[in-house]
């Protein structure tokens, strides 16, 4: 964009901020620290005056599109709306002020909050216990793999395979190569599911266990699910469960009603916490009694009225966080759930299937779904058609940003060629619904007469489509300070901000 | 209530284009044994209901505004200018994901491409990715880094790096032939001596922190050096706002230097969400986990931002990645960058320096009281341990202080058992020297 950087507004000797005046005696550094552990010189930070980091960062605010401006159909994401009630509750001073090493008797209420956050994710998702530790979704992938590592060995037994479809997402086998685990792929049934012939062809006696996402990525509820972990159990393995879809499944069906041993809920998806720019999330980790006992410490324990931390566990796999996890984000979610509650809850799993059905309604005449079943909150269309005309489903995504709204996932799951993966949430209108549909049917016919307009797009945004080659080749992760600036800046001169 | 907006005749109007003569069967692949019933979860609230809730369960904890708190301990409470809160606020920051669309992503792009060249002029480092979770998950994937560069399979931590980050790099471990060992302190500092005798060439990287756990400054040219003799990596865990003043890793060989970041402008939270940074030689790029921010250029010329060398990433790379991290903590380090732009190289000496300063001066009272000594005879930036004589128990005292409206230092006795009188405490620029001077009032009535 033709913004200039913050590094490029610097002018010496301007600031930003003022310390109130010192009220103890003046210190020289000199000679309370030794020389060689003093920096040679101030570090070269910008310098620039409060009103121009409000500007700076107001105006790049506005070159992106984000829930709150834009519909942002990112399939497996889980874009919904993030209630600002949510926010007004986490920034509480008695939520946001509390150090993690303040005695349990000054953290009663977070104890509690955290605790009875706990008890609803059980209730959701029929799970024995809970962790709240994990940061994101991955981190609860590698928690879980942790654990069951530590399951099998507890067991004496040595199992080293983790199953994982062909459709899974990228972080499940990452999350199982680093913990040690050989990856085993399944290949998909032609329905999209989990074929039993070949899941039952790979079951060895070496397979510690299956990891699946229910519903899948193609947006579908793997029906047989009860056999799957049945046959899995069978052979002493468990099963994992990769919770990022439970949009769908709010009090329509329990994943621990279905034999799922572990799963992790993603509360930035499902539990309407801001994504903010690519986290902080928070992915919480639930399992049966028989795992229980390794689930990370510490945790918190209700004695009679009152809470408190529990730092020693049997079989613990250990701690995957400095502290407990991102707290502000937990306030969050559990703010979201004593909003909805459980009515609320199963009202917004019904209407993100709605939503997702009723967008699939309207696209698939032309663009098909190949494995075309009832979906539940996402489906997966091809845009396989638009290659007779040069036009990929890359392009397609870029040309909707031109239309202003966020793409879809592309090229994602692998199994489906020039995949556009949509996921519209429950917090979309019909109106909203219907416009998008409006666009990419538009954009098909584009494709058809225009399809040089669909490969050059976007022609909209603060930049036209950015070269990744290049980003790639010729890696440029800093600024170099010193350096003119390669571009003069401009902003206000051309196109500034997105529409 | 919720917050999805069709009404009920809407939702048949759109069934009715779905061919669906009722929802039931849009779930009809879900075998009726698995449909749920109620969910034993409490009724929902309206907002006023919700904001009461939470300022209940708030009140029930004693919040670090109401009293004066000298915790530190790895979690350390500092200044938030008011433009952090007040731009970070907004929804375009808040609600975006992860900048996949490079083109309708710019301002969180542009500002990652800041916050990371911000990150490696504080660091003095040559590499800094988007941010991974939180301190702690950074040495283990600075650990795990140095293990696959290195291809050896010893890592050796000292025992003054915050035991957190040491249980969560054991937890990571897990299923790794890897192993960790650890090496004593003496007076407060790694004692290089051990060092020295456990570094053999199977040794991937060393591992200290700066200020240690104790608040001593280490010897980190030192023991930097003698991990280069081997062949090993050094890495190093800082304190951000230390390097206002204090030596950079870049300064003295880290190899990978990583740091808590929270501190840059978002509060304590209970600890969470944390910010973890994470920085690298230009020799390690290829093998940096987690996203990375990259300058580019667009079709016309123009200078873009993009997410880049995604070929180390999990959605592609699958189980071959550098690390399974997808996210990045994307709003926290936006507030640090908006924290350093605006503290600049100057704000950020001189909060360094009222740290010092202010430590010093809560010390030298301290040192007042018979019954309290320092633990150690060492240099420290903004903490420092003290030992208290037998007859006045740490827990003990610290229940007086926090009955006259104190958060006293944290006893290290559940860390470090061979400290049972050991203390740690911790002063910032948000201590005012009155509310020391009555810490001491109160201290010598006990």
């Amino acid at each position: 964009m033709s913004d200039l950087l913050i590094f490029e507004r610097s002018v010496p000797g301007r600031r930003g901020y003022w310390l109130p005046p010192s009220d103890v005696p003046a210190v020289s550094v000199g000679e309370v620290l030794p020389e060689d552990q003093l920096r040679a010189a101030q570090p070269p930070l910008p310098e620039v005056a409060e009103f121009d980091a409000v500007r700076h960062y107001t105006r790049l605010s506005q070159a992106n599109f984000s829930v709150d401006t834009h519909f942002y159909p990112l399939g497996s994401c889980t874009m919904k709306y993030n209630p600002k009630l949510n926010e007004r509750v986490a920034a509480l001073p008695g939520f946001a002020w509390l150090h993690p090493l303040q005695p349990a008797a000054q953290a009663q209420g977070i104890l509690q909050l955290l605790y009875e956050l706990e008890q609803c994710l059980c209730a959701i998702t029929g799970m024995a216990a809970f962790t709240l530790q994990p940061a994101a979704g991955a981190q609860g992938e590698l928690t879980g793999l942790k654990m069951i590592a530590a399951y099998h060995r507890r067991k004496r037994r040595a199992r080293s395979t983790i199953l994982i479809p062909d459709s899974a997402h990228g972080t499940n086998p990452a999350s199982a190569a680093l913990s040690g685990f050989t990856v085993v792929q399944l290949a998909s049934g032609p329905d999209g599911l989990i074929d039993l012939q070949e899941l039952r062809r790979k079951l060895t006696k070496d397979v510690a266990a299956l990891m699946l996402t229910n519903p899948n990525t193609l947006g579908l509820f793997e029906r047989d699910i009860k056999t799957i972990a049945a046959l899995l159990h069978e052979q002493g393995a468990l099963v994992y469960m990769d919770g990022a879809n439970m949009n769908a499944l709010l009090g329509i069906a329990r994943p621990g009603d279905m034999g799922v041993d572990l799963l992790q809920l993603n509360l930035h998806k499902t539990f309407s916490t801001p994504h903010g720019g690519g986290g902080p999330g928070a992915g919480p980790v639930g399992v049966t009694k028989a795992l229980e006992d390794f689930l990370p410490v510490p945790r918190v324990r209700k004695v009679g009225a009152r809470f408190r931390w529990e730092t020693r566990g049997r079989a613990t796999v250990g701690r995957v966080h400095g502290w407990y996890g991102n707290v502000g984000v937990l306030v969050r979610a559990y703010a979201y759930i004593r909003t909805l509650g459980r009515e609320g809850l199963a009202r917004t799993s019904r209407a993100a299937i709605i939503n997702a059905n009723y967008l699939k309604a309207k696209l698939q005449g032309t663009f098909p779904v190949p494995f075309d079943d009832h979906c539940m909150h996402e489906f997966v269309a091809s845009l396989k058609s638009l290659r007779a005309h040069g036009v990929s489903a890359g392009d397609v995504a870029k040309r909707l940003l031109d239309y202003g709204c966020y793409a879809p996932t592309v090229y994602f799951p692998l199994i489906v060629e020039e995949a556009l993966m949509i996921e519209p949430t429950e917090t979309e209108s019909k109106e909203t619904l219907d416009a998008f549909a409006q666009a990419l049917l538009a954009i098909a016919h584009e494709a058809q007469h225009n399809p040089e307009l669909v490969r050059r797009a976007p022609q909209r945004m603060v930049v036209d489509r950015v070269d990744e080659v290049k980003a790639a080749r010729e890696p440029n992760l800093r600024f170099s300070t010193g350096d003119a600036p390669k571009v003069p800046g401009t902003f206000g001169a051309g196109r500034t901000v997105a529409s | 209530m919720d917050y999805a907006p069709n009404t009920d005749a809407q939702l048949q109007e759109m069934l009715r284009t779905i061919g669906a003569g009722s929802f039931e069967e849009l779930i009809s692949p879900v075998p009726a044994e698995l449909h749920a019933r109620e969910l034993d979860v409490p009724p929902g609230l309206a907002e006023a209901q919700v904001v009461a809730l939470g300022e209940a369960l708030a009140g029930r904890n004693r919040a670090l505004t109401e009293m004066v708190s000298f915790l530190g301990a790895g979690c350390y409470a500092h200044l938030i200018p008011t433009v952090v809160d007040a731009l970070s606020a907004r929804g375009e920051w808040l609600t975006p994901y992860t900048p996949y669309q490079a083109e309708a992503s710019q301002g969180t792009l542009q500002a990652i491409y800041e916050f990371q060249t911000m990150v490696c002029e504080l660091f003095q480092m040559d590499v800094a990715n988007a941010s991974l979770y939180d301190g702690a998950s950074s040495v283990a994937e600075a650990a795990l880094l140095a293990l696959r560069a290195t291809g050896r399979s010893r890592i050796l931590l000292s025992e003054a790096v915050h035991p957190h980050a040491r249980e969560v790099l054991a937890t990571y471990l897990i299923g790794s032939p890897a192993t960790m060992q650890e090496i004593p302190t003496v007076n407060g500092v790694t004692d290089l001596e051990s060092l020295g005798k456990a570094l053999r060439d199977d040794v991937a990287c060393v591992v200290l922190q700066q200020p240690n756990v104790f608040g001593c400054l280490e010897p980190m040219g030192q023991a930097g050096e003698l991990t280069h003799r081997v062949g090993g990596l050094f890495i190093a865990s800082v304190y951000p706002v230390s390097l206002g003043l204090l030596q950079p890793p870049g300064a003295y060989g880290a190899d990978i230097a990583v740091a808590e970041g929270r501190c840059l402008g978002s509060p304590p939270a209970y600890g969470g969400p944390g910010l973890g940074l994470f920085t690298a030689t230009t020799a390690l790029l290829r093998k940096v986990p987690g996203r990375l921010a990259g300058c580019t250029v667009d079709q016309a010329g123009r200078r873009a931002f993009t997410l880049t060398l995604q070929t180390r990433e999990q959605h592609i790379r699958r189980e071959r990645a550098t690390s399974n991290i997808c996210t990045n903590e994307g709003w926290l380090a936006l507030r640090a960058t908006i924290f350093l732009s605006l503290l600049g190289p100057r704000g950020m000496q001189e909060l360094a320096q009222r740290n010092v300063e202010k430590a010093r001066y809560a010390r030298e009272r301290l040192r007042e009281l018979a019954w309290i000594a320092p633990a150690f005879d060492q240099p420290f930036f903004n903490e420092f341990t003290l030992r208290f004589d037998p007859a006045h128990p740490v827990e003990t005292v610290n229940r007086r202080l926090a009955a006259a409206g104190f958060a006293g230092g944290f006893p290290l006795a559940g860390w470090y058992p061979t400290m049972p009188q050991g203390s740690l405490w911790c002063v910032t620029e948000l201590i005012s020297k009155p509310s020391i001077d009555r810490l001491i009032d109160v201290l010598k009535k006990i």
